[in-house]
């Protein structure tokens, strides 16, 4: 027998630390253990609301981007041409003294010809912040590219989001439809969401034209075709309609769908709400047979019907313009399923599921709760409907209508915060829309703007455009072309700075933001853009600034690199003013702490960003005299205060620590977040978990954290009035009016029901380019980052490109044979693997696999450049120039959100000749330090012999 | 030759339970194991060529994918996780022929010692799974232990003393217990779920078990679905609407 000597009872280090992960944007608590002070082994935090103790493949690899070769190491200052990476380091002092001196001439000559842009981080307050104080407009994040539509079209329905914004009621929902790819944000809460779904066998349906990730354990898997989604659920709304399985009770206590739209075509008020002399919207109460306020109580409003108002206004609610609009016949599933590649019969069958699981399995919580009338209500109806979208939604010139449509499909069911559905998570709900209007360039004396840079439209005053109604900011956003672009478009800052150079822009400053490779529409043509010169030897974009902890394809392409650290080496604010970590059962925001204390001459982009912004004697940041009001991050997340008692962090505020929400600093704040283990959280009562949005003792209590200024009902928006409003505006209506080519695209585009059109991109060229192409994201990987990793690597470190099997058929095509893939904007190669769960119209990949030869430190062997690829080499910022020689941004015509999957290719078998390599390919970066990789990685076996 | 304990029912008989009806492929419990085990037991678990064109580590745990067609979930992607599944009759460590491999008797776990292995890899070809990593860097055979420097840890909290791939999995589809208690969870899942055994015509009793995938339903009672229902006053949504309504 052996009698192996086993040390069964090892501490696993000597030291723990609490912290967030940042492997992602998910935000999980993990507990972090240092031996030696070094890193051992990290675990998900089994107290923290986020993850409960799981960690994924990305959190449980952190060890291995902390340890990444492909970190930065000082300051850098280019010395050659740009892009071809060649660097000399330079002193931290020497680095801020040539950014602040740039900057201050900026903000001396005109404060938006800075352009700051920031990437995947959770510092949006901050920099928003910054932007402001600076003075500039040109500020966004990088939301244009990723999620903007389901914030507008959730923000300005319900108040809040799908995204990370919102979650099913994991507990009680009994059926789940799951729209698109969504295995990037909120991971983890989703994956146990989805086990509790599985124990309770809840039917989960997926509609994503891939069968990947979580649809792989959908109970039904809904192969739809992209861009359709739209579409599908206009159908199933459709079926509702017809056989009377809708909520209209919730309709008229909680949504607009009672409320009197004008109906007067040709006039100014056309298509908005009949308001009485308060200005209230009016419905009409068919008791009492006369129009009322639509938020009184007590009546008996009508859904359907034509009225006349006492000044001979003809009205009708605004459910019945819906109803009239989706009975129609082009609704109906035998007219939707060609183009929706989803039987008739299937969406039929899954209308009449929903049907079945709202009104037939209702969820009765008996939990009293008291509405905004001030009624009491003994119990809490649910019904059990519970649905998600993220990219699959969002990536499309069609996104913003198509989550609508989702949101009145949760509506007419009244399904929107009840039990079994879909829930707020804190600090949503909001008011309608969202808050105050975006700045236009108006400052006080002290240079900052008069409000902050992103902001929420409600019609055309508040648009940021010239005399010609042409955009005054530089990408875009919150102009004809991009209405409620309340992210901005990040996607289409570096182009048009190139376009306009240099009148517009003299610096670009970006963070976090590979924007010359997997985060650009059209790499090759980016990198152009940022190297060519204007004919006097000066590059088109003067001057790029560049933040980011590691070697990136974007590092080469900057003047000057400001290296920051990894996330253990850092502190963040996980903020209620920014992405906060609330669920439905209440408020929460946490801490990020510096674990691990750089071993490289780098420092936390936040704490630079202060730094600078005291150099430059911002207001806010410094007080009447120049002097600083912060030493750090960590200074400003204990004492900033955007409104008296917010701060960055809601727990442990006020003198003594014992406040919540709105409440004094207090200066003990980060010690008694650690010694929570990272975290703060206010568990909401029974009483006030569901109905949020009229739900008195919620809201009064969000009044008291801070978290929203009135306690007044968040009427739910079935019908979307600001849109009408722009819609006028383009029939004429009203000063501010449209450049004359935008006008029938906005008249189509802005209705305040949902419509479903072809993306745009597939309207142009549907016929020379007949597959759709999309990316999805494996569950392993946070876009580029992974490929440094060493163990993510080797789960993940090249992409095919994934094709039906009937697909393969007609081009002769088996796994790994060779193929080329070409849009309007480009041509690719690539090799191919055959699968059956994929619509049999579209091709796939993984996103962000594919490396520039050299970036990340990695071999000019590595396979993620050798054979690993990007989709978004054959797509552009802009669509084809229209007959007016324009060329309208690539983009969702309400919001600006970049339509990544609205892509068309067409699919050729390589010959034998060309099947060869990947294409196109680019000249390998040049590391800006030097690398010697070991040839074997004994992690934990050197540290032992040390 | 190696033999197997003398006492063929073991006091434990520890393992694991995978649900592939939950586990969505995230991979998860295959890096939380590599970061554990790399500074466990058989540390370190060497990755070879790292930054390079053929990186290849040791790992105890990996997660495949395949696409399947069945009657009763029709066509279906499923994520199989493969690690050692702790054989009750291993030919792993007969065939081993220094002792190196061994069954403990008293809980059942299949593990090498090697400080006596002498990298023959007779294992690795006697084991249908897969389930043995060779460390050519050292030159020993390494294998999931099932985490035995955490399930026995008294350094750990108690809940804590789980392999970490069950700890770790975001979709709880993995579960650590004693297959001869009759009351665990992994007992009673088997005998509510159906367990499989893998590749059981082989004969080597595995001790872990597969969950099989499964497919939940909606029974619809009444719902009017045809294009041709009702118009006009006695539709069912007028019928609705006529209904008196209280905001």
């Amino acid at each position: 027998m052996n009698t192996q000597d086993i040390k069964y009872s090892a501490p696993i280090g000597d030291e723990i630390a609490y912290t967030t992960c940042y492997m992602c944007a998910c935000r999980c608590g993990i507990k972090v253990h240092l031996k030696n002070g070094q890193l051992r082994f990290i675990e998900g935090n089994r107290h923290h609301p986020v993850n409960r103790g799981v960690l994924c493949a990305k959190g449980s690899a952190g060890i291995m981007n902390v340890l990444s070769p492909a970190r930065l190491r000082a300051p850098l200052k280019r010395v050659g041409p740009r892009g071809a990476g060649e660097f000399v380091e330079i002193s931290w002092d020497e680095a801020l003294q040539t950014a602040t001196s740039r900057l201050a001439a900026i903000r001396a000559d005109d404060p938006n010809r800075l352009a700051f842009y920031t990437g995947r981080d959770q510092s949006q307050s901050l920099t928003g912040h910054f932007a402001r104080m600076f003075g500039t407009i040109n500020f966004a994040s990088h939301g244009g590219f990723c999620s903007v539509n389901m914030a507008a079209a959730g923000l300005y329905s319900l108040g809040g989001s799908f995204w990370e914004f919102g979650e099913p009621d994991w507990d009680h929902a009994k059926l789940f439809l799951l729209f698109g790819v969504a295995e990037d944000h909120d991971s983890n809460p989703i994956k146990i969401g989805l086990a509790k779904l599985k124990k309770r066998q809840a039917k989960i349906i997926s509609i994503n034209p891939i069968r990947t990730g979580y649809s792989a354990i959908a109970d039904e898997f809904v192969a739809i075709t992209p861009g359709t989604d739209g579409l599908f659920v206009l159908a199933l709304i459709h079926c509702l309609l017809k056989s009377g399985s809708i909520d209209t009770e919730f309709l008229v206590r909680y949504t607009n769908a009672h409320h009197l739209v004008v109906n007067e075509p040709g006039k100014s008020t056309h298509g908005l709400f009949a308001r009485d002399a308060a200005g209230q919207p009016m419905a009409y109460d068919r008791s009492a047979c006369r129009t009322v306020p639509g938020h009184r109580i007590g009546i008996d409003p009508a859904l359907v019907g034509e009225y006349i108002l006492e000044d001979g206004t003809h009205v009708r609610p605004a459910f019945s313009i819906l109803a009239s609009r989706y009975l129609a016949p082009e609704y109906s599933p035998e007219s939707v399923e060609a183009r929706c590649g989803v039987a008739a019969s299937d969406i039929r069958r899954i209308a009449a599921e929903i049907s079945e699981i709202a009104f037939n399995q209702t969820v009765r919580l008996e939990t009293p709760w008291i509405d905004t009338a001030g009624r009491r209500h003994e119990y809490m109806i649910g019904r059990p409907v519970a649905i998600h979208a993220m990219r699959g939604i969002s990536a499309h010139s069609n996104g913003f209508h198509s989550c609508r449509a989702i949101h009145v499909l949760q509506m007419l069911l009244g399904a929107v915060d009840t039990p079994g559905s879909w829930r707020y998570k804190s600090p949503y709900p909001k008011p309608i829309p969202g808050g105050i209007a975006p700045a236009k360039s108006e400052r006080n004396l002290d240079g900052s703007l008069t409000s902050p840079v992103l902001g929420f439209p409600t019609g055309p005053d508040d648009l940021l455009v010239d005399a010609a109604g042409e955009p005054l900011r530089l990408d875009r956003a919150f102009s004809w072309e991009a209405p409620l672009g309340i992210h901005g478009l990040m996607h289409m800052a570096i182009a048009e700075a190139y376009h306009a150079a240099p009148e517009k822009i003299d610096t670009l400053f970006l963070y976090m933001a590979n924007m010359s490779w997997n985060s650009a529409m059209n790499p090759a043509e980016v990198m152009r853009m940022l190297t060519e010169h204007d004919g006097e030897g000066n590059y088109r974009i003067p001057y790029v600034i560049y933040a980011d902890a590691f070697f990136s394809e974007t590092v080469a392409y900057a003047d000057l690199v400001l290296p920051d650290t990894t996330y253990l080496e850092r502190y963040d604010a996980i903020s209620l003013l920014d992405r906060p970590i609330g669920s439905a059962h209440g408020p929460a925001d946490a801490l990020r702490v510096p674990v691990l204390t750089p071993d490289r001459d780098v420092r936390p982009f936040q704490d630079v960003l202060i730094d600078i912004a005291g150099r430059l004697r911002l207001p806010q940041f410094t007080d009447g005299s120049g002097n600083t009001l912060y030493t750090s991050y960590a200074d400003y997340i204990i004492n900033h205060e955007r409104a008296p008692g917010i701060g960055p962090l809601a727990g442990f505020r006020g003198p003594d620590g014992t406040a919540v929400g709105k409440a004094p600093p207090n200066p003990e704040q980060l010690r008694r977040y650690i010694e929570n283990h990272g975290f703060w959280q206010h568990h909401l009562r029974e009483t006030e978990s569901y109905y949020k949005f009229a739900n008195k003792t919620y809201l009064c209590g969000a009044v008291d954290m801070g978290l929203i200024d009135r306690a007044d009902a968040i009427v739910l928006a079935l019908y979307d009035e600001t849109l009408q409003r722009f819609r006028l505006a383009a029939e004429g209506h009203g000063v501010q009016q449209p450049p004359e080519r935008l006008r029938a695209r906005l008249q189509k585009f802005m209705d305040p029901l949902p419509i479903w059109y072809k993306p745009l991109e597939e309207e142009l060229n549907e016929n020379e380019f007949p597959l759709h192409a999309i990316t999805q994201r494996p569950m392993a990987m946070y876009h580029s980052w992974g490929s440094q990793n060493v163990w993510l690597r080797q789960i993940l470190s090249e992409n095919r490109l994934y094709i039906h099997r009937t697909l393969a058929a007609v081009h002769d095509l088996v796994d790994d044979d060779w193929v080329a893939l070409s849009s309007p904007n480009g041509r690719l190669k690539c090799q191919v693997r055959v699968m059956d769960g994929v619509n049999s119209n579209t091709v796939w990949t993984w996103n962000s696999i594919g490396k520039r030869s050299g970036a990340w430190t990695l071999e000019l062997d590595a396979p993620e450049a050798k054979r690993g690829f990007l989709l978004n080499h054959l797509i552009s910022e802009y669509l084809q120039e229209d007959a007016t020689g324009t060329k309208l941004s690539n983009s969702d015509p309400v919001t600006g959100q970049a339509a990544w999957f609205d892509l068309r290719v067409r699919l050729e078998k390589c010959t034998p000749e060309e099947s060869d390599e990947i294409y196109p390919t680019f000249v390998p970066l040049k590391s800006p330090f030097k690398t010697k990789h070991p040839s074997i990685l004994r992690h934990f076996s050197e540290r032992e012999k040390k | 030759m190696t033999s197997l304990p003398h006492t063929r029912t073991p006091k434990k008989k520890l393992g694991l339970v995978i649900d592939l009806d939950t586990c969505v492929g995230c991979h998860a419990c295959a890096v939380n194991c590599k970061e554990w085990n790399a500074g466990g037991f058989h540390a370190p678990l060497p990755d070879h060529d790292p930054y390079g064109g053929t990186p290849d580590g040791v790992w105890f745990n990996r997660v495949h994918s395949y696409e399947l067609e069945s009657k009763d979930l029709g066509c279906r992607t499923v994520n199989f996780p493969r690690s050692c599944l702790h054989c009750d009759n291993p030919a792993c460590v007969t065939v081993c022929p220094t002792g190196a491999s061994y069954k403990r008797a008293d809980d059942g776990i299949v593990l090498i010692n090697t400080d006596i292995c002498i990298g023959c890899k007779l294992c690795s070809w006697a084991c249908p799974y897969g389930a043995r990593e060779f460390d050519e860097d050292a030159g020993v055979m390494k294998k999931c232990t099932l985490c035995i420097d955490r399930i026995y840890n008294e350094a750990l909290p108690e809940e804590d003393r789980v392999p970490a791939c069950v700890a770790t999995c975001p979709s709880h589809a993995r579960h650590f217990g004693d297959f001869n208690d009759p009351e665990s969870q992994v007992s009673v899942l088997v005998s509510e779920r159906g367990s499989m055994d893998l590749m059981e015509e082989l004969g080597y009793r595995p001790v872990n078990k597969y969950l099989p995938p499964q497919r939940a339903r909606i029974e619809i009672n009444s719902f009017e679905t045809t294009e041709s229902t009702a118009e006009g006053a006695c539709s069912p949504l007028l019928k609705l609407l006529d209904r008196l309504l209280s905001r």
